[in-house]
């Protein structure tokens, strides 16, 4: 018998049906890969394994965790249960530590709590775990607070929690989403180490194919609460029987179809960015001292044509984001210059700013935090409108957004929606309508699929190159991920600590990296072609 | 930490500073001359003019500012122009009533409200919440003195457990005094603790989203140990910021239960000044009162510092 097992799991809650007939077992060392879109209902298993679910939500059919019948388990026993036998990891690093308490405090609270461990005791096994976990002592001692670790960090913590109490099962819902490529390989080192140390179950939540390939020997492949197909990853990826794993696994590897960019060598740049340097003065940490400032961006130098399609690609941190928001003059260079269509935009007033503003918009990463909740379509979409140099009329401006939302996919009747009844995807579509409502020469996209399914992903990488095509609209991508590079840019540069280590075409840097840096980017990153062959020589 | 608590303490510094100038302002602006008052209206105008010079009411503006906050400093704040004994005299009189008769209240009201805004929190949207939140709403909507009345009927008329109003004095021994403060505490302290405990469950609604709070649980503490150790320290700055405000307000602002209970406190020293113009009390108890809210505000900017490391390392 498995050390986990869910049988015709059924979900609902309240009216809504969550899981339908759910099958999946996980055996001691063993990684089982859950892989679905968003609503599938793969977070939803793993907090009712965990019997963490929200108050309305009922569910039937069996769920077996080491002999124990999970769904007729007291509040007591699965408190017994959690954080002991069944850890888990969730995805939002960012969050998911107590921020006024020491990571000593979080990691030992666990340990007191179901071992009963005087306090020395478990902050030396705390200690133990955030060692192995890779925050070694000298540089992590148990007094910090979590806000003074990196991403990559807390979610060590996060599975310092989680693990230190060697369960037989953990759960990693998403546990490498939100980091950089370079820190997912790392984290899922980790894992994979935790695995064939203890003999651990690993139930590995995941959106992404390649990761899930490179990771799990056995996958389940949920679709809207139903499992699609299921079984060995190697084979059920390599021969993709099931329609639904194939349009996955498409999708996976979706590249536009984008015609050669016209034109590119005519005319003077769109953007030409010079010798921008950004510092950040040091935290002060007495009355007269301050410590070391922060070199964020460090002497770059750029420029892009009109219609160029460019990726700007780097780990959390190298300073992409920065010099991004020097570009849209949202934050001054602290020297170097910066001009758009020919005219310096650095140290300009907002007044003279805004016309430059009608020709660059800007896409976030978020579409769920990038949108007031409280007001509609209309209005969201119309933002920008305000830098026009003639105030639309009411009936110019529902218009104008309506021919905005045409033009991303989206219906005229979605106009007078709220940004809470749209998917993620019908999100991001919405933030693209307003950054092209003012016809902008240049759009810069702050990682902007990396919150969405592959599918939608493929679906917007097409919007964006649509829009590259039909609006001649030039892009900067900012991204850690290379797959959306290689999708959608004709060239790519690669930053590191503030500075600019390597440029070049898109194909050409991403398959023969030179710099350090650009080559840590590419093999860290995860390709399912790469993942399936190499698990099928494995398997021989 | 120390650059956190060395900027707060000189803003503070800065708004004392400010605003014993706004007082001084202020009261330099009313009509009414206070000589003539003390004199009454027979006075002649020499008599009038010879107090005026013994007072020092004719010597130039910033001089008699600077006279007079250097007399705060030193806790000289004059003699009263009613009373003819010192104002500090006075103000220490009525302090001995109210401070202790605010932090009662404070504590009575911190001790109801943050329990009912856990249970409410955590029971948000059943009806233990409904219950708790309306009577809540009631205690906000109910006036203090209505309460205070009530109290005084059941507890010192009907039941006669304790006096139905006047003050002992400490010298009376601690427990007749305490017992003379505990109904107008009580009354004091319902609609603050009401307020409180709306704040309090808002703020712990808001933190129970959070993913941390799913991570404490995934640890394995039950939820009322998550709610205690994780939830309520994380929802304390709104409260306390609350709490600061409640007691400056129940450090002068009490003049109706001070009236209702015929309490000798500062609201009614402050009321009684005001009304017989006698304008050294008044600036001495409003600069008063305006010390102890900065005080107070600088102790709240502190206890943010205590409740959340991350404000430690900013600046």
């Amino acid at each position: 018998m498995s050390l986990l097992d869910i049988e015709n799991l059924s979900l609902t809650i309240g009216d809504t049906p969550i899981l339908k007939g759910m099958e999946l077992s996980v055996a001691s060392g063993e990684v089982m890969g859950l892989v679905g879109e968003s609503g599938s209902g793969k977070s939803m298993t793993a907090l009712t394994v965990m019997q963490l679910l929200p108050h309305a939500a009922r569910a039937t059919g069996r769920v077996t965790f080491d002999g124990i019948d999970i769904l007729a388990a007291t509040e007591d026993q699965m408190c017994a249960l959690r954080g002991d036998d069944i850890g888990m990891v969730f995805q939002e690093p960012m969050t998911a530590l107590n921020p006024v308490k020491t990571i000593g405090e979080q990691v030992a609270e666990g340990i007191r709590w179901h071992t009963k461990a005087s306090r020395a005791e478990a902050e030396d096994r705390a200690r133990k775990m955030l060692d192995r976990v890779g925050l070694p002592e000298a540089k992590f001692p148990m007094s910090r607070y979590p806000h003074e670790l990196s991403g990559g960090q807390r979610q060590r913590v996060v599975i310092a929690i989680a693990c230190a109490l060697k369960p037989k099962l953990l759960i990693a819902d998403e546990p490498t989403t939100a980091l950089d490529v370079v820190l997912q390989a790392q984290i899922l080192d980790l894992l994979r180490d935790l695995v064939a140390e203890s003999r651990m179950g690993l139930l590995l939540i995941s959106h992404d194919l390649a990761v899930v390939t490179e990771m799990a020997d056995r996958i389940t492949i949920l679709r809207r609460g139903e499992v699609m197909e299921a079984g060995d990853t190697a084979r059920t990826l390599s021969e993709q029987l099931h329609p639904y794993t194939r349009q996955l696994a498409q999708a996976s590897m979706h590249v536009p179809a984008r015609a050669r960019p016209h034109g590119i060598e005519t005319g003077r740049p769109l953007l030409q960015v010079e010798g921008v340097t950004r510092d950040y003065p040091g935290r002060r940490t007495s009355l007269f001292k301050r410590a070391p400032g922060i070199r964020a961006v460090d002497d770059v130098s750029l420029s892009m044509a009109p219609g160029q399609s460019v990726a700007l690609v780097g780990r959390s941190g190298c300073g992409k984001s920065t010099l991004a928001r020097m570009i849209l003059a949202l934050d001054r260079p602290t020297s170097g210059t910066i001009s758009f269509r020919g005219e310096t935009i650095t140290g300009k007033s907002e007044a003279e700013l805004k016309p430059a503003r009608r020709d660059m918009q800007v896409v976030f990463q978020d579409p769920y935090g990038s949108f007031d909740p409280r007001q509609k379509v209309e209005k969201l979409v119309a933002e920008p409108l305000h830098v026009l140099e003639k105030k639309p009329t009411r009936a110019e401006r529902r218009e104008m957004v309506a021919h905005a939302l045409h033009e991303v996919g989206l219906g005229i009747s979605d106009m007078d929606k709220y940004p809470h009844e749209f998917s993620g995807g019908q999100r991001q579509r919405l933030s693209i309508a307003r950054a092209i409502i003012t016809r902008p020469k240049l759009v810069v996209a702050d990682e902007p699929v990396s919150a969405l399914d592959v599918s939608i992903r493929a679906q917007i990488l097409d919007l964006f190159a649509e829009l590259n095509q039909k609006l001649g609209i030039a892009y900067l991508f900012i991204t850690h991920d290379l797959t959306v590079a290689r999708a959608i840019t004709d060239e790519v540069l690669v930053m590191h600590d503030g500075k600019i280590v390597e440029r070049g075409k898109t194909s050409e840097v991403l398959d023969h990296p030179q710099s350090e840096a650009a080559r840590a980017l590419v093999t860290a990153a995860p390709d399912l072609h790469r993942a399936i062959a190499r698990r099928m020589q494995e398997q021989g | 930490m120390t650059a956190y608590l060395l900027k707060r303490l000189a803003i503070a510094l800065a708004t004392l500073l400010l605003a014993s100038m706004v007082v001084f302002a202020v009261l330099e602006i009313l009509p009414g001359d206070p000589a003539r008052l003390m004199l009454g209206l027979n006075a002649s105008a020499d008599q009038v003019e010879l107090l005026r010079n013994q007072m020092g009411l004719n010597a130039p503006l910033a001089w008699r500012y600077l006279h007079w906050a250097g007399g705060l400093l030193s806790l000289d704040f004059g003699r009263s122009y009613t009373y003819s004994v010192p104002v500090i005299d006075l103000v220490r009189e009525r302090l001995a009533v109210s401070l202790p008769l605010a932090l009662i209240a404070l504590a009575l009201s911190t001790i109801i409200a943050i329990p009912v805004g856990l249970f409410s929190a955590s029971r948000r949207g059943r009806a233990g919440d409904t219950i708790s939140m309306g009577a809540a709403q009631l205690g906000v909507a109910v006036p203090n003195f209505w309460f205070a009345l009530m109290l005084i009927y059941v507890f010192a008329v009907w039941l006669r457990l304790v006096p139905a109003g006047g003050f002992s004095g400490w010298s009376a021994g601690i427990w007749p005094a305490l017992k003379s403060l505990l109904l107008p505490a009580v009354a004091l302290a319902l609609p603050q603790a009401a307020i409180l405990a709306r704040v309090t469950r808002s703020a712990l609604i808001e933190v129970l989203n959070e993913d941390y709070i799913r991570t404490a649980r995934a640890k394995g503490l039950p939820y009322r140990a998550v709610l205690w150790r994780h939830a309520l320290r994380n929802a304390m700055i709104p409260v306390l910021t609350i709490l600061g405000l409640q007691f400056a307000f129940l450090l002068a602002g009490t003049i109706i239960i001070e009236n209702v209970f015929y309490l000798p406190g500062l609201g009614r020293l402050v009321f009684q000044a005001i009304t017989q113009r006698d304008l050294i009390v008044v600036e001495s108890v409003v600069m008063l009162l305006v010390a102890a809210v900065i005080a107070v505000n600088l102790l709240v900017d502190l206890s943010y510092a205590v409740v959340d490391p991350r404000l430690r390392s900013r600046q």
